[in-house]
């Protein structure tokens, strides 16, 4: 069993590849992530596997190219550039968006992408449920009859209200364009939408294809020479290999074995900078932080949460957990004069203060928590709650590190949300305040572990959340929300993290806000 | 019936209940695990309703022993259940991964018994010597080391400072296309394919994993052959043999070394299903994908049937192999009959 | 243990015998002689280890992280510039504590059912040996990240682990010892002298299962140190802070290829050590309790 679909030993695949890899037609990337579905819209699929939504499938519309801060290229969350669609219009309430498909557009077996095919696929994502049904939710995308196909190349969406965010999310991951025909030609009765099918072949117009899938080992590329989603790829194949030792990741990206590797050590990034090139992007509306939970009693005190806040040695902590990659998000102004977000909060490392603060809480003998962390997520977790148990017990609070493994984690950190203290780190797709809010900040919302609730930040994020960031009225109730959060406390901001990607013999890598490879634009070096 | 039909009939009725007791263990040991694989696998975003349709969708909505009665009735049919971590069927990766698990164990018993055996027999020849000693040191010195220290540390040496050996990526460097698949072994395979360059390239992603893992079971099989050794060649047979004159040579590899030979097989035995269980850390220190990291891969992330059908497939192993150890017995010796175990 | 306590009614000489006899195995034998010193210094620094180090073993210092072995700094500094000796010292206890708990608890579970089994016989040793089997036909290690997993991963669950996983060696081995000698002459004599099973199970069998033991306890508690130290590789050991050995290795191994070799070396060495010198142990005593394994 050879797990690709195609003739695989049919290609002159091994005398071949080294003098292709010498000329720079080839890119071996390692990372240490497991692919395990083709599919993303299929019922647990991993992070990992978006990577194949990005590379394999288009997208009606794409995000621009802009220099990133850390140094390399990055997608551009303001700029919605074409990708299977040619142009597109809005209606003046914002109610209809109108796509042209580009005529020449086609599937990897020759057929013509057509509207039918895009109606098909967004059905499948609003209808299959589970992630991607609450991505598309979050463009204001929900049922079938929202999309409509007029003729082969005009495609209609119509909304119920109108939303800065949806068309930002059609260029997230979930919305793909699948080859239609292929797929019914696959889907039955129990499976109406050929998940069992396109989980294992893929089949869609994108930028590269899947020549050879090996689970667990490997997942190699291969350019679609016909792509017209944007210009071609100068890489003919890209071979993405599965390591799950991060020391083997250094070793080979050292050596120069393999061209990229993918999400590196913090610590590595660091080091291999000195060597090779390396991009370490701060992920935006992304942050670490440290979680107090409201329904533990001393955290239900204001004093507490801030003494909190004064004891972290933030620092420190950037220096040991993110060896200095990233931002900084401690020490800020007192008053908030912009709606940039992550921002850095009005807190520092005053320990003193801090011992005042417990004092004049309703704990000034101190109390004991246990500090939860996940298993997986250890490498930054795991200094970090250190540093900071040291603290806290310089000011009384005595604190236990309980590691969670990864499937425990989400059920009593997010879905139960019964861990007192904890370490989290939610990032928001779309790029803007609101969003972040309304998944960190809002009851009950899944990234809200600290069981947060306050009336005047849920109506903020309501109204907030569709109205256009250029609305006089946007920017004070972000700042309002901003200044109430850091108030209130539920979560510590303490740096905002970076995606670290090293190339040895490889350029042009572009970071994405999905944290996946996206190898379409890399080049050999 | 003859005799020993019978027995080995015998056997494997005695076998069922092994079986049962596993099947029953890893169905309560994997519900035990903490965590909620329905909200693991709805992924990043996903809020109650699309938990409770994954919950549904994986039939975990249901009772405890509905759940035991639907898989075992799965099991019947050959179906080990859907694998959500890596996406395949259980049986489909098993079958893809058993084999790069089994290569891996067996080369490295293999390497083991080569060093190992002389080295016992050679301290058996001379016990209390310098050279028995020295045996004894560097034997334990081998299975005092944690498996994963000394791999990464060949990693280090071998890979990394000296360039000697490939990169650690798994079975085959990405050059290579595996060869056409009859065993599963890629030795083999290349070899029936005729493809020397292959079989050279997976030997050398070989070598490392298989000598730490040979490290580790070096002591148990050198120790087993010393101790039945020197038992051999102070029975009377021996001291016999010796008197009628026949050659050091002849006495000690003819008569002494065939005797010793029976707990030695008994040790490689245990030894290899110890180390298949070793293996868990060596494949995962050497991105082997074999059974092992798989399965420590599942457990974590608390994928049921993944872990089920590797306990079980493990067991069933072990079933297997101590069947052909009693039968390997009575073909070295035929004085052994089933019934006297 | 046992083979020093000796008997010491029928007056000094059986005594002086047994000590005189182990004299003469560690002069044959300097390797055991070897591993009983080490074994000495190991109890030591598990004893007085926590007092004696030079830094607190939890303290971080930020001015000195990832610091290369140094007059200061023996073993060097970890990646919150904690001191690696003096952690590595003081897992010395740790370490040994759960080697000691989880071999004594599979030896006490484990010669109770083998002796049950093995004495009484019957639908029972079926059972039980079919349980065993059961068990077994596990891949142990397998097993004892299972049990972790499930029981969340502190102390007391990695030594129950550990425990289990070692039952069955025990169980057997007592219960073939026992099932040799129900029927044997001074078991016959004891009962017909009116003693109670139980009594006769407990004073006149057991005793003799004990020297093979001693063996099996010796490497068993090397083993489970390695296993203690595998399950913090995977993720499932001690909590941090404390400091041992497995998760010392385990983390440390990370940093070789960037260059830090001294975090997993130091911590690797005096794990090894310690494994080995209960092999070595185990060895020894092998030789004091089985004279026919001596030439």
């Amino acid at each position: 069993m050879s797990g690709g679909a195609l003739g695989v030993a049919s290609l002159p695949f091994l005398k071949v590849l080294p003098a292709q890899a010498a000329s720079g037609d080839v890119i071996v990337a390692v990372t240490g992530q497991t692919i395990n579905s083709l599919d993303l819209h299929r019922k647990g699929t991993n992070r990992a596997s978006y990577q194949v939504a990005v590379n394999c499938y288009d997208r009606l519309v794409s995000f621009g190219t802009k220099e990133a801060p850390g140094g390399g290229l990055s997608y551009d969350y303001t700029k919605i550039e074409p990708e299977l669609a040619e142009s597109w219009s809005v209606s003046d309430d914002g109610l209809k968006l109108t796509f042209k498909i580009k005529p020449d557009a086609t599937f990897w077996d020759g057929t013509k992408v057509t509207a039918a095919d895009v109606k098909w696929s967004f059905d499948r994502a609003v209808s299959v449920g589970g992630f991607p049904s609450v991505q598309m939710k979050a463009g204001g995308l929900v049922k079938p009859e929202q999309f409509e196909a007029i003729d082969d190349e005009t495609f209609v969406i119509t909304l119920e209200k109108a939303s800065k965010l949806t068309l930002p999310d059609l260029a997230v991951p979930v919305p793909i364009v699948i080859n239609s025909k292929v797929a019914k030609a696959h889907a039955t009765e129990k499976d109406p939408w050929a998940t069992e099918y396109l989980h294992k072949t893929a089949a869609g117009s994108g930028a590269f294809k899947v020549l050879k899938w090996n689970p667990g080992e490997q997942l190699v590329y291969e350019r679609n020479d016909n792509w017209v989603g944007g210009p071609l790829p100068a890489i003919k194949r890209v071979i993405v290999r599965e390591v799950p030792n991060p020391s083997t990741r250094r070793a080979l990206i050292e050596k120069g074995d393999v061209q990229l590797s993918f999400n590196i050590p913090n610590k590595d990034a660091k080091e291999l900078a000195e060597k090779l090139d390396v991009y370490s992007t701060p992920i935006e509306n992304c942050m670490h932080c440290v979680g107090l939970n409201n329904t533990f009693e001393p955290f239900q005190d204001s004093n507490v949460r801030k003494a909190v806040a004064y004891s972290i040695p933030y620092e420190e902590i950037f220096q040991t957990a993110a060896y200095g990659r990233g931002a900084r998000l401690w020490g800020g102004p007192d008053t908030i004069d912009s709606i940039e977000w992550p921002r850095k909060s009005p807190y520092f490392t005053d320990l003193d203060k801090a011992k005042e603060l417990m004092a004049q809480s309703g704990f000034a003998d101190g109390f004991s928590v246990p500090f939860s962390i996940s298993l997986g997520l250890a490498d930054w977790m795991e200094p970090t709650a250190l540093l900071i148990q040291e603290n806290l017990e310089k000011i009384g609070i005595s604190t236990e590190i309980e590691k969670i493994p990864g499937a425990n984690w989400r059920t009593a950190a997010l879905v139960e949300k019964k861990l007192p203290l904890h370490l989290e780190n939610f990032g928001g797709w779309l790029n803007t305040p609101d969003y972040y809010f309304f998944w960190a900040y809002k009851k009950g919302h899944l990234f809200n572990s600290s069981n947060y609730m306050n009336p005047e930040i849920e109506s903020l994020v309501d109204t907030t959340l569709h109205m256009p960031m250029d609305d006089p009225q946007y920017a004070p109730k972000i700042m309002r929300m901003f200044e109430i959060a850091f108030e209130d406390l539920p979560r510590i901001p303490l740096w905002q993290p970076a995606l670290n990607v090293a190339a040895n013999g490889a350029k042009d890598y572009e970071f994405w806000f999905h944290r996946q490879l996206d190898i379409r634009p890399l080049k050999g070096a | 019936m003859s005799p020993r039909l019978r027995a080995i009939l015998l056997r494997l009725v005695q076998a069922i209940p092994v079986v049962i007791g596993v099947v029953v263990i890893s169905f309560v040991l994997t519900r035990a695990l903490p965590g909620d694989p329905a909200v693991y696998f709805a992924g990043a975003a996903a809020d109650e309703e699309s938990i409770a349709q994954i919950r549904t969708s994986m039939g975990l909505d249901k009772p405890l022993p509905i759940q035991f009665l639907q898989y075992v009735a799965d099991l019947l049919q050959g179906d080990f259940g859907q694998s959500v971590y890596s996406g395949q069927p259980v049986a489909e990766d098993l079958a893809n991964r058993l084999p790069a698990s089994l290569e891996l164990t067996l080369t490295a018993l293999i390497l083991s018994c080569a060093i190992a055996i002389p080295i016992g027999v050679l301290a058996a020849k001379n016990p209390g010597s310098f050279v028995d000693q020295l045996c004894r040191i560097l034997v334990t010195a081998g299975v005092s080391l944690p498996t994963f220290f000394t791999g990464i540390l060949l990693i280090y040496v071998f890979y990394y400072l000296l360039g000697l050996a490939p990169s650690p990526l798994g079975r085959l460097d990405f050059l290579y296309i595996e060869p056409d698949n009859v065993t599963g072994f890629y030795l083999i395979d290349a070899l029936i394919a005729g493809d020397w360059e292959t079989w050279f390239a997976s030997l050398k992603q070989l070598i490392l994993p298989a000598i730490t893992l040979a490290l580790f079971t070096l002591a148990p099989i050198a120790r087993m052959t010393r101790a039945a050794m020197l038992s051999a060649l102070s029975s009377d047979f021996i001291r016999t043999a010796r008197a009628a004159g026949l050659s050091d040579h002849k006495v000690t590899y003819g008569y002494a070394f065939r005797n010793a030979l029976l707990p030695i097989i008994t040790t490689l035995g245990m030894v290899f299903s110890f180390s298949l269980g070793a293996n868990v850390l060596v494949e995962k220190v050497f991105a082997w994908p074999g059974i092992g990291s798989y399965a420590v891969e599942a457990l974590v992330v608390s994928d049921y049937a993944a872990v089920q059908g590797f306990v079980l497939a493990m067991a069933l192993l072990f079933v297997t192999l101590n069947l052909v150890i009693d039968l390997t017995y009575s073909v070295i010796d035929p004085r052994i009959g089933f019934d006297t175990k | 243990m046992t083979v020093f306590s000796g008997n010491t009614d029928p007056g000094a000489d059986n005594t002086s015998n047994s000590i005189t006899h182990i004299l003469y195995i560690m002069k044959e034998n300097p390797v055991t002689l070897i591993a009983f010193a080490l074994f000495g210094f190991y109890v030591l620094s598990a004893l007085f280890g926590q007092q004696l180090v030079p830094y607190d073993p939890l303290a971080s210092d930020s001015e000195n992280v990832l610091q290369p072995p140094s007059l200061q700094h023996w073993f060097g500094t970890d990646p919150l510039g904690r001191d690696v000796f003096s952690r590595v010292i003081s897992a010395t206890r740790l370490d040994l504590l759960i080697a000691v708990s989880a071999v004594a608890i599979s030896f006490v579970v484990g010669s109770f059912l083998g002796s049950v089994a093995g004495y009484w016989g019957g639908k029972l040793d079926i059972i039980l040996s079919r349980t065993l089997d059961t068990i077994m036909a596990f891949p142990i290690f397998v097993l004892a990240m299972g049990i972790v997993a499930a029981l969340g991963n502190t102390v007391e669950n990695i030594v129950y682990a550990t425990a289990i996983i070692n039952v069955p060696f025990y169980a057997r081995l007592v219960r073939a010892e026992v099932n040799i000698r129900r029927n044997a002459g001074f078991v016959q004599s004891a009962k017909l002298s009116g003693n109670s099973d139980i009594r006769i199970l407990a004073l006149h069998i057991f005793p003799n299962t004990l020297p093979p033991m001693m063996v099996q306890i010796s490497l068993n508690l090397g083993w489970a140190i390695l296993n203690a130290a595998g399950l913090s590789f995977i993720g499932l050991g001690v909590r941090p802070p404390t400091p041992e050995w497995g998760i010392m290795v385990a983390e440390g191994a990370n940093f070789i290829v960037s260059g830090e070799w001294w975090l997993a070396v130091f911590p690797g060495l005096w794990l090894m050590l310690a494994v080995f010198t209960f092999n070595l142990l185990g060895d020894g005593l092998r030789d004091m309790v089985d004279p026919r394994q001596r030439t």
